[in-house]
């Protein structure tokens, strides 16, 4: 992790032709601005897109029938905006949902495929795909420009809010950490990288807005679930699971909170 | 009359839930619903999310600071357990505390248990001016020995510090490298000589 940074700082003070211990640190924050900038002029999260669109009406399973049945909440295949809605309530799963528990159930109901066979490669490795990653980069993509809107009007909703906001500043494991650590203060860093305050709403709704992303380290489409499931592994917790009720009730809290921000991925990122 | 008993057992009963705060039922409940939301994986065990007095006590403060009485209850409680070496040395080699600090290697499943663990200390504190790639959590420590001597009480300050924050500020950020087995004795020594060696680049 360090060494990436630093070969990217170099590599940013190569290229601004300073020799690396005459970087000043305001500069090289500049610089990364500058190629974060440089970045988003092209995303490869739209080769994620065109791949989830056409896994979303591609018939499959043992019922043959794609994905366009699918209910992610504004209705029977409606895409557009959809996302800028979730986490909601599910009544005809009786449970609070996000986007990829949303989609397992599809699977599981509309297509017949079975629940383990689905789920077993939520986040994606070089050749070895994720669909999740696929689908959730189009039906994101779907909500840019829509503000986040959760309803948050079903008791369940609220529920999963307050456990949500529970497990944020629940503090565990040899390091004392919860997500508060890092993100309940304004205007923090870990070494050079900017930390959003996810309680407060401008910097909520800046991180919210921005995932999925396309990270430029990884060469990976990554998605909400993956940056809980990454940031619980630097906390040193035990391996969040895929689409847990713990991960729809933190998301469900970080959602509220980035509530009319206007959404803006899948993004790029370092 | 056997109304009337009833009606004070009611009462009780109420008055008794009421003495329970909702806070600590959604806690209850999340607490339930993490351990059911995760799984074990390589060394990182579900015994993880079993929270010792200072994790419970400083996550159902939220986004407050945890009550007076209860950061003097907290920090006391850690300061009896700081174990000093018995050797009585506290200072190792600042080159070595400098390699600590530069690692974030340790604790995490994906990490091998079998390597030395870091400290990370620059993902939130500056220490030597040479490295600019340093984080904010905690107060800059540039200087740290400079500012405060070479006396034996700052030795003792530095290693408990490092040791166990939170025998000094109740609900710290920082983690608890001795008390919670993330750094050796051997480590913190070292660490201690990176803030307080006059050669050392934190001073210079």
């Amino acid at each position: 992790m360090r060494t990436r940074r630093n070969i990217a700082v170099i590599a940013i003070a190569a290229a601004a032709g300073l020799a690396p211990e005459a970087l000043a640190q305001g500069s090289a924050m500049e610089e990364i601005q500058k190629y974060r900038d440089q970045l988003a002029a092209g995303n490869p999260a739209e080769l994620w897109e065109a791949r989830g669109e056409a896994l979303w009406k591609h018939q499959r399973g043992p019922k043959n029938v794609s994905l366009e049945a699918c209910d992610l909440g504004k209705g029977t295949g409606v895409v557009r905006g959809a996302y800028a809605e979730l986490p909601r309530y599910f009544a005809d799963a009786g449970r609070v949902m996000d986007l990829e528990t949303r989609l397992v159930h599809c699977m599981t109901t509309l297509q017949g495929l079975k629940e383990e066979e689905v789920t077993a490669r939520p986040y994606g490795s070089g050749n070895r795909r994720s669909d999740f990653e696929a689908l959730a980069a189009w039906i994101t993509s779907e909500s840019k420009g829509v503000a986040m809107k959760v309803l948050m009007e079903h008791p369940k909703e609220r529920e999963a809010y307050r456990v949500g906001e529970k497990i944020f500043y629940f503090r565990g494991g040899p390091h004392d950490f919860a997500c508060a650590t890092c993100h309940g203060e304004s205007g923090k860093r870990i070494r050079l990288q900017d930390l959003p305050n996810l309680t407060e709403r401008k910097d909520a709704q800046r991180g919210y807005i921005t995932w999925p992303a396309y990270r430029v380290s990884q060469g990976e489409l990554r998605t909400m679930q993956w940056r809980l499931y990454d940031c619980f592994r630097q906390q040193r917790f035990p391996e969040l699971k895929f689409g847990s009720e713990a991960s729809i009730a933190l998301i469900s809290f970080l959602a509220k909170n980035a509530q009319d921000g206007v959404y803006a991925g899948p993004a790029i990122k370092r | 009359m056997n109304q009337r008993i009833l009606m004070a057992a009611a009462a009780a009963l109420v008055a008794g839930c009421a003495a329970t705060p909702a806070g600590e039922d959604a806690s209850a409940q999340a607490l339930q619903i993490m351990k059911s939301s995760f799984q074990e994986r390589g060394q990182a065990k579900l015994d993880r999310l079993d929270q010792d007095e200072a994790q419970k006590l400083c996550s159902a403060a939220g986004a407050d600071a945890v009550p007076k009485d209860v950061a003097e209850r907290i920090e006391k409680a850690n300061l009896a357990q700081i174990r000093y070496p018995a050797d009585g040395k506290l200072l190792g080699d600042w080159r070595e505390g400098e390699k600590i600090a530069q690692s974030g290697v340790g604790k995490q499943f994906s990490d091998d248990p079998k390597r030395p663990a870091g400290g990370n200390c620059y993902a939130c504190h500056q220490l030597s001016k040479a490295e600019i790639s340093f984080g904010t959590i905690g107060p800059s420590l540039h200087n740290f020995g400079k500012l405060r001597g070479p006396s034996e009480a700052t030795r003792r300050y530095a290693y408990g510090k490092i040791y166990n924050a939170q025998a000094f500020t109740a609900c710290s950020n920082m983690p608890r490298f001795g008390h919670n087995g993330i750094l050796t004795e051997e480590q913190l020594k070292h660490l201690v000589a990176l803030l307080l060696d006059p050669a050392s680049p934190v001073n210079r």
